[in-house]
């Protein structure tokens, strides 16, 4: 009786993608305990988080691939909407406002569209009768451009930046000519001196000091010196978990949220970090499967877009900590201390899992 | 393939989207090989140096801090420099017990309660690895005292910093302006400019006049050092180093010892002056008067000399030339005769029978001339040299208040002149839709009466009669004023000039220029208001005098300047131009409850244009300072009814 309910429950779930995901939420916990000096408070303020975001991943689990479709449209317009509201009001209170109040709750429109822009651009192609045309194209990058532009404007370049990238990979996933991609690529190198003639030397110290931080070590720059003295001074094995004096002595910023990977690194050293890579393979690897075995062209495009995004979120995080990216807002995915980013990244898991599962109960039934 | 019509090839669509996953794989595996050789670097090849770096402890970030540019006057007068002054500094990440070394400091060196305030709150807002300064000033004896027992303080350091000084003190304080130390506002704005991390180890910033408005200039680039520190907080090794840019210095178009002649010639008396080369917008003297010490200022001020200076009733730290307005009074004049001219009215040979008052048609309310009797037949030329107030009443009715304030607007009143330091108020040209939106109420012909000599709502700055006059010599070119005249580079010494920028032309006639100009010049010749002016200049001047009330006058009272309590004197105003064939200096001058312009205000003038002009300085103690009020001359040109906003009796439909 009691096993049977718990099948019924655990019906939609994809028991691989759920270990990998249950293991990594462990390790962060771990990580969390350390760079957070030990802090109870803020270990069970992210199990809130994460039993909230599991559980809502559950229920979209529940929910069938087609009605995700359906629903396509209108979530994206209401995302649409509320960044607009927030972009008004925004104006009225100076400066960057990404939340809207709505006395109950606080919804941050941008993390909606986390999931909303790659699921309309999905929905798009897969409405096409026939392979998707150059206009088609051109439609699909203004629907991505609208919520992305709104949202730089906010301004989170970070949050902007990923939105635009989930959004290409539906795109090149719908098949976006070769030819174009790489003219694209091509004649953007090309102007490349021309832009950077163009600007002022104020302006060009700021891209030099956002691709090169150690120029700005009173700035910027102190984030990834720091960082990268925690990661080298790791070495192998690391110093041992709660042992990593970079962590411990209080010379890194933000860590227990987009620089936590730093004490990972430093704790656990080479051999943390190969396995934790290895770790985010295996999820990518299995997401990846699903998006091959997907049946409608809305699921695959979909699923496609929701794993790279994650690998996204993986490398630009680990990329900015070992200094080879610039500096942008994003945290460690599973990882990193926070609530919304946990709950728009289980969202996309258990969508994952909805498309996985309701093909295998399509096919057998 | 190609056709668009194709319907969809699932089979083809699957084999492409599988195809391109496969690409996006070897996309994520490289992406990982590249994290995995980043790893590989950081923690197997530069594992020894990062190794070093953690356990010798830290590595410190030390600014360096540039020194700040000067500012000089256009002769090379240093107006604003540094010296350097000894600091006892204190870096907290080194230091276990702050309130036992804090204590045992004490006793080699006096720290004052203060100094303990200002230290926590510096402590409170910097990152633990930055010296922050417990004692500033430090004398020669208490130097060497901290320095011989140095070794029981680590973590406490005698540095020598750079401090500002304004060697004239008090002269030009509102043009030169200060330093003072950053505050929470300070900060939010760096933060806002992103300007941050280039004052790291900077405590001041300009607060005021040419060191506020030029802070970007004047600061220069931060450098540092990044430094290797053992667990005794020595600095072990250099890492790396940049060093860091010097400030540029400034020098100012402005000339200290016009200046300071122009300050002495004011004496105790308040005022403001403001002298502009009318070719180039350059300010040559920018007297706000009384004026303080900027020296007070720079390491925050003590609460005894700060309610002496915030509370006087003089009002020493306001900026006049910019801040303080005044109704131009008859120094109106000149430019309500240009838009009479340029308008077709008031043309030579007109002229009228002035009986001493003006009515407007359906009212017998009378708007006296300041001369009980009136001037007789006047035209426009000796209109403007006596002042007649009936002439331009008239003048102004016929024009309307439109025509009459767009054409004056031009010159400059009720907007901002841009001259390059900030704090400048726009003053106030009246028009019916202004009044409209500001009372809610209409315009009455009465008010556009006494536009026309420069009462009412008027207000003007004595940085925008100083500008409108720099017009009116340019001949309707107007140049956008600054104090600013080059800005050096003091490594080079290569200075980038400020080229004059032209704000402004106005189409004039020349005829009506020149019948203005010898109105202007008459003025300051016998039988002008203002004829002790041009006495044996060697020069002519074309001027024009003014007064401003400060009290309103009933239709039937007679102003006494004796009865009336010195602050309630009317306000002595003055512009000129000088030569007035070929204008080298433009002026405006306000002397606060002077009474009238020509005595109070013009020999002022006349001693800047003679220092100017001929290079005249005035001997100590002149009897010029000892003003004899000439009887022929308008004491009391208010005494007709200019009804102030405050005390209007009579409305007009």
């Amino acid at each position: 009786m009691l096993t049977e309910i718990f099948q019924k429950l655990l019906k939609h779930i994809d028991a691989f993608l759920m270990a990998c995901l249950l293991f990594t939420l462990l390790v962060g916990l771990f990580v969390l305990y350390s760079a957070s000096g030990q802090s109870i408070d803020k270990i069970s303020a992210q199990i809130i988080n994460i039993t909230i975001a599991l559980f809502m991943m559950w229920a979209v689990t529940n929910v069938q691939p087609q009605l995700l479709e359906r629903i396509a449209p209108p979530l994206y317009l209401v995302g649409v909407l509320l960044l607009i509201i927030v972009e008004i009001f925004g104006h009225v209170s100076h400066g960057a406002q990404r939340w809207l109040d709505l006395g109950v709750i606080k919804i941050q429109p941008s993390e909606i569209m986390r999931i909303a822009a790659p699921m309309m651009l999905a929905w798009y192609f897969s409405k096409r009768e026939v392979s998707p045309t150059k206009t088609d194209f051109a439609i699909a990058t203004i629907l991505l451009l609208i919520p992305v532009v709104l949202i730089m404007k906010q301004p989170d370049l970070g949050t902007s930046l990923l939105i635009s990238g989930s959004g290409f990979f539906v795109i090149f996933l719908a098949g976006l000519s070769w030819r174009f991609i790489i003219g694209s690529v091509v004649v953007l190198g090309g102007c490349m001196p021309f832009f950077w003639s163009m600007l002022h030397d104020y302006q060009r110290r700021r891209i030099e000091i956002l691709f090169d931080p150690t120029q700005d070590p009173l700035g910027a720059g102190y984030h990834t010196i720091q960082a990268t003295i925690a990661l080298g001074s790791g070495g192998i094995a690391g110093k041992g978990w709660l042992n990593g004096s970079q962590a411990q002595l209080d010379f890194l910023p933000e860590r227990t949220t987009d620089f936590i990977f730093a004490v990972f690194a430093e704790e656990f050293g080479l051999a943390g970090n190969l396995i934790l890579l290895f770790l985010f393979s295996l999820i990518i690897v299995r997401g990846l499967m699903i998006a091959a075995q997907a049946k409608s062209t809305f699921s695959r495009l979909l699923a496609g877009s929701i794993t790279l995004t994650f690998f996204t979120y993986a490398f630009v995080n680990m990329g900015m900590v070992s200094g080879i990216l610039p500096v942008v807002g994003v945290p460690l995915p599973l990882i990193s201390y926070g609530g919304t980013s946990m709950v728009s990244l289980l969202i996309g898991f258990g969508i994952l899992m909805s498309i996985q599962t309701n093909k295998k109960l399509v096919a057998s039934g | 393939m190609k056709s668009s019509h194709e319907l969809k090839n699932y089979q083809n669509e699957q084999h492409s989207f599988k195809l391109r996953l496969t690409v996006l794989g070897f996309f994520v595996l490289f992406g990982f090989i590249l994290l995995t050789a980043r790893f590989y670097f950081l923690q197997i090849s530069r594992h020894d140096y990062y190794q070093t770096l953690a356990e010798n402890n830290r590595i410190s970030i030390v600014p360096i801090t540039p020194n700040r540019g000067l500012i000089s006057d256009r002769n090379g007068v240093v107006l604003a420099h540094n010296f350097f002054v000894y600091t006892l500094e204190i870096t907290p990440s080194m230091v276990k017990d702050f309130d036992a070394t804090i204590s045992e400091i004490s006793k080699l060196v006096e720290v004052s309660p203060l100094d303990l305030k200002r230290f926590k709150k510096l402590k409170a807002e910097s990152r633990t690895f930055e010296s922050i300064p417990l004692r500033t000033h430090l004398n020669e004896v208490e130097a060497a005292k901290f320095a011989v027992n140095r070794f029981r303080f680590p973590g406490v350091e005698l540095k020598s910093r750079l401090f500002r000084r304004y060697p004239l003190g008090k002269q030009g304080a509102h043009m030169v302006g200060y330093i003072g130390r950053i505050n929470d506002k300070d900060l939010a704005n760096l933060t806002k400019n992103n300007a941050l991390s280039n004052y790291k180890g900077t405590d001041h910033i300009g607060k005021s006049g040419i060191e506020q408005s030029y802070e970007s200039v004047l600061h220069g680039t931060t450098g540092f050092q990044q430094v290797e520190i053992d667990a005794d907080g020595k600095a072990v090794r250099i890492l790396s180093s940049q060093a860091p840019i010097s400030g540029s210095n400034i020098i100012l178009s402005a000339d200290s010892k016009l200046q300071e002649i122009a300050e002495t010639a004011f004496g105790d008396r308040r005022g403001a002056l403001v002298a502009i080369t009318p070719g180039t917008g350059e300010v040559l003297a920018f007297v706000s008067m009384p004026t303080f010490d900027s020296n007070l200022f720079v390491d925050g001020i003590d609460v005894e000399n700060w309610k002496l200076l915030n509370e006087s009733l003089d009002k020493p730290l306001i900026n006049r030339p910019l801040r303080g307005v005044y109704p131009p009074g008859s120094t109106f004049k000149p430019f309500a005769a240009l838009a009479g001219l340029e308008n077709d009215k008031r043309k030579p040979p007109f002229s009228i029978n002035d009986s001493g008052f003006y009515t407007l048609p359906s009212s017998s309310h009378r708007y006296r001339d300041w001369k009980p009797g009136g001037h007789g037949v006047v035209d426009m030329r000796r209109a403007i040299t006596i002042s007649c107030d009936t002439f331009f009443y008239g003048l102004a009715m016929e024009l309307g208040i439109n025509r009459l304030s767009s054409f004056v607007h031009h010159f400059g009143f009720g907007q901002k002149s841009g001259i390059d330091i900030a704090g400048e108020v726009s003053g106030l040209l009246p028009t019916p839709e202004w009044k409209m939106r500001r009372y809610k109420q209409p315009w009455y012909m009465g008010e556009t009466v006494i536009v026309g000599i420069g009462q009412g709502y008027t207000l003007t700055t004595p940085m925008q009669l100083a500008q409108a006059t720099a017009i009116l010599a340019n001949k309707g070119v107007a140049m956008r004023p600054h104090l600013v005249s080059a800005i050096a580079d003091p490594k080079t010494g290569i200075a980038k000039v400020t080229q004059p920028i032209i704000s402004d032309k106005i189409t004039l006639d020349e005829n009506n220029l020149e019948i203005v100009r010898l109105g202007m010049i008459d003025v300051t010749l016998p039988g002008g208001t203002a004829a002790s002016v041009g006495a044996n200049a060697g020069y002519n001047v074309a001027a024009k005098t003014g007064t401003a009330q400060v009290i309103g006058i009933k239709q039937n009272e007679k102003y006494n300047a004796d009865l009336i309590n010195e602050r309630h004197r009317d306000h002595a105003l003055f512009i000129a131009y000088a030569p007035a064939e070929d204008p080298k200096i433009a002026l405006a001058v306000i002397v606060e409850n002077g009474g009238h312009g020509g005595s109070a205000a013009g020999p002022i003038a006349r001693k800047v244009m003679d220092y100017y002009l001929l290079g005249k300085v005035p001997a100590k103690e002149t009897p010029e300072e000892i003003v004899v009020k000439n009887p022929a001359e308008p004491n009391n040109v208010n005494s007709a009814n200019q009804s102030t906003n405050t005390n209007e009796e009579v409305h007009y439909d």
